[in-house]
C-alpha cells in the first residue's frame, strides 16, 4: 500500500521548504513548511492522497499575552501542535495480525481496505485505526463477528474537537475491547464541521446509544441511523454543543464594585 | 376530554407537556389541580395505562435519576431513563487545569468511588508521559490498597442503600457502620473521607503515616465482623430472596451487547474483570479469584458484591504485607513531574513539610523557582492519546486523554460504567412491577455523580 518513491519526494519537498532563504518563501508556502517544521513530532507521511497533518493545535507566544502587553520577547513564537501520525509496518505485537484480517475481509467484501481505512496508528502501545465514515458500520461488523477478531464488547465513543484540523474538525473515537483475546483498540473517525455526520454504529454496539447522544449533545456530531439521537446531559433546548473549543465560556461576576473574573479560556496562562 | 381540564395555553402550576404527538390522548396532571378532580376523571375514562415519573428527586434512585414509566396497573410497560440533572461539566472543567490538577476534578466524578476515577486517571497521564515504569513500586501497593478499601466502601454503599430501599434499615446501618471504618482509614491516609485528589499523575500525594497500616488491618478485622452480620441479615433473609430472586434478569448476551461490564457482567456467568485481563498496578502479582453467578437477576449482583468485598479485603492484606516489607519512594524521581514536597502534618493540620519551606525559601532560589513553575505552571505532556481503562466497583472505567504537547489535557474523557450501565434500565424493568423497579435499578448500582459528569 505505502508508495515508497512518493513518500521520499514528500519528504524532501518538506525539507526543502523549512530551509531558510531558499525560494519558496510566500505565505502559503511557509505556513505548510511551518506546521511541518513546528512540531516536535513530524509524522511519517504514508502515500495517501491527503496530507495526514493532525493539526492539534497553533500555539503563539509564551504564558498567553498578547499585543503590547507582551513584554517576554516570544510574541512572534508560532508552534503547531501536530498528534503521532501513521505508523509503518511492521506495528508489533498483535496489531499487525488485526490489520491483516480486517484488511482481507475489507478486500473479500468489495469494499477495499485502502478506501475504509484511512491510516494505522501506533503510538504508546496502542493501535488506531482511522476509517472513513461511510465504512465505519462495516468495519465494526468485521470488527465484532469475525472469530479471530471478537471486538465484542463496544465501550463507548468520545469526542473530541480540532479547531485547527481543517476539514477534519470533528472526531469521533470508539473504544472496542475483545474480551475474547484480551485485546483493545480504537477506532477514529473525522468529519468536518461543515457536515458533521456519520453512521450510527448502534447497529452493531447496541450499548453505543448514549455514549453517541452524548457526544451529539457535547461536539454536535450527528450519528445518522441513530434510533434517537436527542440530547441526554444538557437541557433539550441548550443552544450550542458544550465540549467544542469554540463554544463561548462565561466569565464569573464577582460582588465588588462590579469586577468579573474573564472566562477560563481567556484569562493569562501558559501556552 | 375532560371540562376541567384547562385550554393548553392556559397558565397552570406546572406547564403541559409539548409534543405533537401527545394531543388527543387524555392526561392528568398530579400538580396544580383538584386530585380528587384528577382521579373522577381516570376513572370515568377507565384509563388504567398511567405514564409516571419516578424521580428526579426520590430516595430509590440514587440520586437525581429519572425514571419515566409507563404502568398499566401495577406493572411496568416501559421504562425509559432521563439523566443529566447532575452534569456538571467536569470533563470540560478539566481542560482548564494542569495535568495535576486534573486529579482534584475527576475524583468527584463518582464521589461513592473517588480513588478509581483518580487512579486511571493518573495511569493514563502516566501512559502519556511514558513513565508507567518509572512508578514506585510503594506508590503502586498503596494505590491498590487504597482501591480495593474503596470497592469495599462503594458495594457496601450499594448493599446498604439496596436494603434500605427495601424498607430493611437494619442493612443499611450494618453497611454503613461497616463503611465508616474504612472511611475512618481514608481520612487517616489521605486527610479525607472523600474527594481525596490523593493518587497524582507519577505516585500518590504523600506516603502512608506511621501506624497506617497496622490501622487498616484492625479496620479490615472490624469490617469482617460486620460483613458477616450483613450476610446473615441478607443471604438467609426470606423477604430478600422473594424481592430479589428473578428481578431485573439480564443474561449475558444482553449484558455484551450493552456493553455492561462489572458485578452486572459478572452475575451472568462471564469472568471478565480488567485486573485480570488488561492488569495494572501490578495486580497481576496478587492472588484474588473473580467471583461470578449464573442467577443473571438481582440476588446475584448481591452474592457477586458480597464475595467481591472478601475478595478486596484479601488484595487489600497482601498489600498491607508489601508496603511492611518496601519503605520506598512513593512519587516517580523526575523532579520534572514529581511535586517538589512531601506534604507534613504541621500545627495547622496539613501542609508542605518545613524542612522543604526551609530549603526553598532560605538557602536556594532555583528549588523556589522551580517549586512556583511546578505548581503554577505544571508540566508538559507530549502530544497523543491514550486510553486506560480499571475495574472499577460498578465495571470497566475508562479514561480517554488527549494532550496536545500543553501544561493541561486537552480532552479528557470518562467512560464511565454507570453510565453506559443505566442504559440497561428498560431491559431490567419492563414487564415487571413498579416495586421491582427500585431493586433492579439498585442492581445496577448507578452513581449519578458520575452518570452525568
Amino acid at each position: 500500500m505505502s508508495d515508497e518513491p512518493k513518500k521520499d519526494e514528500l519528504k524532501k519537498d518538506a525539507a526543502e521548504a523549512v530551509k531558510p532563504g531558499d525560494g519558496t518563501t510566500e505565505a502559503q508556502r511557509t505556513s505548510e513548511a511551518a506546521l511541518e517544521a513546528g512540531s516536535q513530532h513530524v509524522p511519517a507521511t504514508s502515500g495517501a492522497a491527503r496530507t495526514p497533518l493532525d493539526v492539534v493545535d497553533v500555539r503563539h507566544g509564551l504564558f498567553g499575552a498578547h499585543g503590547p502587553g507582551d513584554t517576554s520577547g516570544f510574541g512572534g513564537l508560532v508552534t503547531t501542535v501536530l498528534l503521532p501520525g501513521p505508523s509503518e509496518r511492521p506495528y508489533g505485537g498483535w496489531f499487525d495480525e488485526v490489520v491483516d484480517i480486517l484488511a482481507e475481509l475489507l478486500d473479500a467484501s468489495g469494499t477495499g481496505f485502502a478506501n475504509a481505512v484511512e491510516s494505522v496508528v501506533v503510538d504508546r502501545g496502542e493501535l488506531t485505526i482511522n476509517v472513513a465514515r461511510d465504512h465505519l458500520v462495516e468495519v465494526c461488523r468485521h470488527l465484532r463477528d469475525d472469530q479471530d477478531l471478537r471486538f465484542e464488547l463496544g465501550l463507548g465513543v468520545s469526542g473530541v474537537h480540532y479547531p485547527h484540523d481543517t476539514g477534519r474538525e470533528l472526531h469521533a473515537v470508539f473504544h472496542l475491547t475483545s474480551v475474547t483475546h484480551s485485546r483493545r483498540l480504537r477506532l477514529e473517525v473525522a468529519v468536518s464541521d461543515a457536515d458533521p455526520h456519520m453512521p450510527s454504529t448502534t447497529g452493531v454496539y447496541p450499548g453505543h446509544d448514549w455514549h453517541e447522544r452524548e457526544t451529539f449533545d457535547f461536539f454536535g456530531i450527528i450519528f445518522d441511523g441513530h434510533p434517537g439521537l436527542a440530547r441526554i446531559e444538557m437541557p433539550d433546548d441548550w443552544p450550542g454543543h458544550p465540549q467544542r473549543k469554540d463554544y463561548p465560556l462565561g466569565g464569573i461576576p464577582v460582588e465588588y464594585k462590579g469586577a468579573t473574573v474573564p472566562p477560563a479560556d481567556q484569562r493569562r496562562s501558559y501556552s | 376530554m375532560s371540562t376541567t381540564r384547562p385550554a393548553p395555553h392556559a397558565p397552570r402550576a406546572t406547564s403541559g407537556i409539548v409534543d405533537d404527538e401527545t394531543t388527543g390522548i387524555p392526561s392528568f396532571e398530579a400538580s396544580g389541580g383538584d386530585w380528587s378532580d384528577i382521579a373522577e376523571e381516570a376513572a370515568r375514562l377507565g384509563e388504567e395505562r398511567i405514564v409516571v415519573n419516578m424521580g428526579p428527586q426520590h430516595p430509590s434512585t440514587h440520586g437525581v435519576l429519572r425514571l419515566m414509566l409507563e404502568i398499566d396497573g401495577e406493572t411496568v410497560t416501559e421504562a425509559r431513563a432521563g439523566i443529566g440533572y447532575l452534569h456538571t461539566g467536569i470533563e470540560k472543567n478539566m481542560e482548564f487545569r494542569t495535568w495535576t490538577q486534573g486529579v482534584t476534578f475527576c475524583t468527584r466524578m463518582d464521589y461513592v468511588a473517588p480513588l478509581f476515577q483518580e487512579a486511571a486517571y493518573c495511569l493514563a497521564v502516566e501512559k502519556l508521559l511514558g513513565v508507567t515504569d518509572d512508578v514506585p513500586e510503594r506508590a503502586s501497593v498503596i494505590r491498590v490498597l487504597m482501591m480495593e478499601l474503596n470497592r469495599i466502601t462503594s458495594h457496601l454503599v450499594c448493599l446498604a442503600t439496596g436494603g434500605n430501599e427495601l424498607g430493611a434499615t437494619t442493612i443499611m446501618t450494618v453497611g454503613f457502620t461497616a463503611r465508616e471504618e474504612l472511611l475512618k482509614i481514608f481520612e487517616l491516609i489521605s486527610g479525607l473521607r472523600m474527594n481525596h485528589a490523593y493518587i497524582r499523575p507519577g505516585g500518590v500525594a504523600q506516603d502512608v503515616p506511621a501506624g497506617g497500616v497496622e490501622a487498616t488491618r484492625e479496620a479490615l478485622k472490624n469490617v469482617e465482623h460486620y460483613l458477616r452480620q450483613l450476610e446473615d441479615l441478607m443471604l438467609a433473609n426470606p423477604i430478600l430472596h422473594l424481592r430479589l430472586k428473578d428481578v431485573g434478569v439480564l443474561n449475558l448476551a444482553g449484558c455484551m451487547a450493552l456493553g455492561i461490564t462489572g458485578p452486572m457482567l459478572r452475575s451472568a456467568g462471564l469472568p471478565y474483570d480488567v485486573r485480570k485481563a488488561a492488569p495494572y498496578s501490578g495486580y497481576e502479582t496478587y492472588e484474588f479469584d473473580v467471583p461470578t453467578v449464573t442467577s443473571e437477576d438481582a440476588w446475584g449482583r448481591v452474592e457477586v458484591r458480597l464475595e467481591e468485598i472478601y475478595q478486596s479485603i484479601k488484595i487489600a492484606r497482601q498489600a498491607l504485607d508489601r508496603l511492611e516489607k518496601n519503605p520506598g519512594p512513593v512519587m516517580v524521581a523526575d523532579k520534572k513531574i514529581a511535586w517538589p514536597a512531601q506534604l507534613a502534618i504541621g500545627s495547622d493540620g496539613m501542609g508542605n513539610s518545613l524542612a522543604h519551606i526551609k530549603e526553598i525559601m532560605g538557602t536556594s532560589m532555583e528549588a523556589l523557582i522551580h517549586h512556583f513553575k511546578l505548581v503554577t505552571e505544571g508540566f508538559r505532556v507530549p502530544a497523543g492519546q491514550v486510553w486506560q481503562t480499571v475495574e472499577h466497583p460498578r465495571g470497566e472505567l475508562g479514561v480517554h486523554l488527549v494532550s496536545d504537547g500543553g501544561t493541561r489535557p486537552y480532552r479528557a474523557h470518562f467512560r464511565d460504567p454507570s453510565f453506559n450501565n443505566l442504559q440497561a434500565t428498560s431491559i431490567v424493568c419492563e414487564g415487571g412491577q413498579v416495586a421491582d423497579v427500585v431493586v433492579a435499578v439498585a442492581s445496577i448500582d448507578p452513581v449519578l455523580g458520575g452518570v452525568d459528569r
